[in-house]
């Protein structure tokens, strides 16, 4: 038998589990698609503007390894609502959160070392830690979805945990944490000397109260990787721009990998997330607006048909889909076959999504009651 | 509690949501909303609800001119009678008191351009206070009250993304 091209590390991770959605939709013209994890709305044009007038003028050369200055220096000013005391120096511009995650994972992890991650939870967590060569341990959040001490203590204890992934808003459920039930978390982190891995991609989507970075606790400065971006904020997804922020050596290690592997993140982006912070505020809160109306109304309009619990934030419904006596593939799968709604089953993002399935909100008004209509047909006729 | 102010962004947006699914929105009850409305639409802050159309679309002929009025004041009459006067005419769509070299932006609405052309030179330009008046006639409009009349924009997102 011939050597195995293929490293054993990539074999073991899978590829995500809603690929098969794809064919299913394929060819359709019908379908109304709750299952993107995506803004609707368009990247504010005073954002694509500046990104165009910076082409005209040239702007198409790498940048620093680290991100354009004047970015990083905006970024740690922005970072103080969230009540983050940080320096340009601290921050790193990344190609999204997504290789943020990576590179705070491949700083920090050596083969071997545990890393704790809450189930459901979004899904690169898992794969990027058994890449970076740890061990990925899942934490079931049930029934709340929520992490809290007595959930991280039960399973650092141990395993003596490196580090722990948190992303509240969370994605897919919606949840988030107050600040006291942040300090709840902290106390697990300092008891059992963990590092936070901490994904704030969703944070100026909260709805009910404002968001607290847990960097922002006390004993916490020296212990967070905090990493947010401009996808969901200022609907940037495509143009794969954010950052994380950590204490000096955990950047040096993380600019190390980065520098080598992405070199820097594309220099339009980096403008036009520089615009974002300095002039599109109001957009943002247009859009804010705009997802929260469409949370209240489509929570209730779902609650007649199944328990669901009221998200905080992010744009994602989390029903609990077990009183209709299917698992969430078949029903994401019968859903979209019969009626052209998408969804995304909760299983994707771990075993305990079982049961529930992720509906994104950030449709217009019109399709989300399009979407509600069909999903009515869709149980009258079983 | 309501939040009246939630309420008027919503019908702003769109007035012809229900009671009910306003309430919705905004995460209050019906009676509310209706009690709200009503007391808007009595105060004066709701105006009038209208709807926006694009007239080309009709093939209705309409032809619009935005008039720069230059106006001298005298003791007797100031900005506010010239405007009244002006804004009593139905062919008058907008009249507004503005900065810069002219002193009333005036919009008009006619059915050909000899229509608006001869109602600017005998009921406007005519009023003993109006100096000097510029007409520019409408060729296409691109936005209207907030509101793009042109889509270039598609959804071009996956239908599944994780």
């Amino acid at each position: 038998m011939s050597r195995n091209r293929l490293s054993k590390k990539v074999q073991e991770i899978e590829p995500s589990g809603i690929r098969k959605f794809f064919d299913l939709i394929l060819g359709r013209k019908d379908i109304v698609s709750l299952g993107v994890g995506e803004p609707d709305f368009p990247v504010p044009w005073k954002i694509r503007e500046e990104m165009i007038y910076a082409l005209e003028k040239g702007y198409t050369s790498y940048t620093s390894n680290i991100g354009l200055y004047e970015l990083r220096k905006e970024i740690s000013n922005y970072y103080r609502k969230f009540g983050v005391e940080c320096k340009a120096e601290d921050i790193i511009i990344t190609t999204g959160v997504s290789e943020a995650v990576d590179l705070a994972l491949r700083a920090i992890v050596d083969e071997g070392d545990t890393v704790l991650i809450p189930d459901p939870s979004y899904v690169s967590y898992k794969p990027l830690t058994i890449l970076a060569g740890g061990n990925p341990i899942l934490v079931p959040t049930l029934p709340d979805f929520k992490l809290n001490y007595e959930k991280i203590a039960q399973y650092a204890k141990n395993t003596s945990p490196k580090a722990l992934i948190i992303n509240y808003p969370a994605n897919p459920t919606g949840v988030s944490y107050r600040k006291k039930e942040l300090e709840e978390i902290a106390d697990a982190v300092i008891e059992f000397d963990m590092l936070v891995i901490s994904d704030e991609i969703y944070a100026e989507l909260t709805y009910p109260f404002d968001h607290t970075s847990i960097a922002s606790l006390n004993g916490m400065e020296d212990k967070c990787i905090v990493m947010n971006g401009f996808s969901k904020a200022f609907a940037m997804t495509g143009l794969r721009i954010g950052y994380v922020i950590a204490p000096s050596d955990i950047v040096s290690a993380m600019l190390k990998i980065h520098q080598y592997s992405m070199l820097c993140a594309p220099i339009t982006s980096q403008i036009g997330a520089l615009e974002a912070l300095r002039n599109a505020e109001e957009d943002l809160e247009k859009m804010k607006a705009k997802y929260m109306r469409r949370r209240n109304f489509f929570v209730k309009k779902l609650r007649k048909f199944f328990d669901v619990k009221m998200p905080d934030g992010a744009f994602y419904v989390f029903p609990d889909i077990r009183n209709t006596g299917l698992n969430s593939e078949e029903f994401a799968e019968n859903l979209l076959v019969k009626k052209g709604v998408a969804v995304v089953p909760g299983n994707a993002f771990g075993e305990c999504g079982e049961g529930f399935i992720r509906c994104s909100y950030a449709v217009g008004m019109e399709k989300l009651k399009e979407a509600v209509d069909r999903i009515e047909d869709f149980l009258k006729s079983r | 509690m309501c939040n009246a102010v939630e309420v008027l962004k919503v019908i702003e947006e769109n007035a012809k949501l229900t009671p009910e699914e306003i309430a919705e929105m905004v995460g209050c009850n019906p009676d509310e909303v209706r009690e709200i409305i009503k007391k808007k639409e009595k105060d004066g802050t709701i105006i009038k609800y209208k709807t926006l159309i694009d007239w080309e679309k009709t093939g209705e002929e309409m032809v619009y001119a935005i008039i720069d009025v230059s106006v001298s004041l005298t003791r007797e009459k100031g900005y506010d009678d010239i405007a009244k006067r002006i804004a009593k005419f139905p062919e008058v769509q907008t009249v507004r008191l503005v900065s810069g070299e002219y002193d009333f932006q005036v919009v008009v609405k006619g059915k050909s351009l000899k229509d608006v052309a001869f109602f600017v030179a005998e009921k406007i330009s005519t009023i003993p206070e109006v100096k000097d008046t510029v007409t520019h006639f409408v060729l296409r409009t691109y936005k209207e009250e907030g509101v793009l009349l042109f889509s270039d924009e598609e959804d071009r997102r996956l239908a599944i993304v994780p």
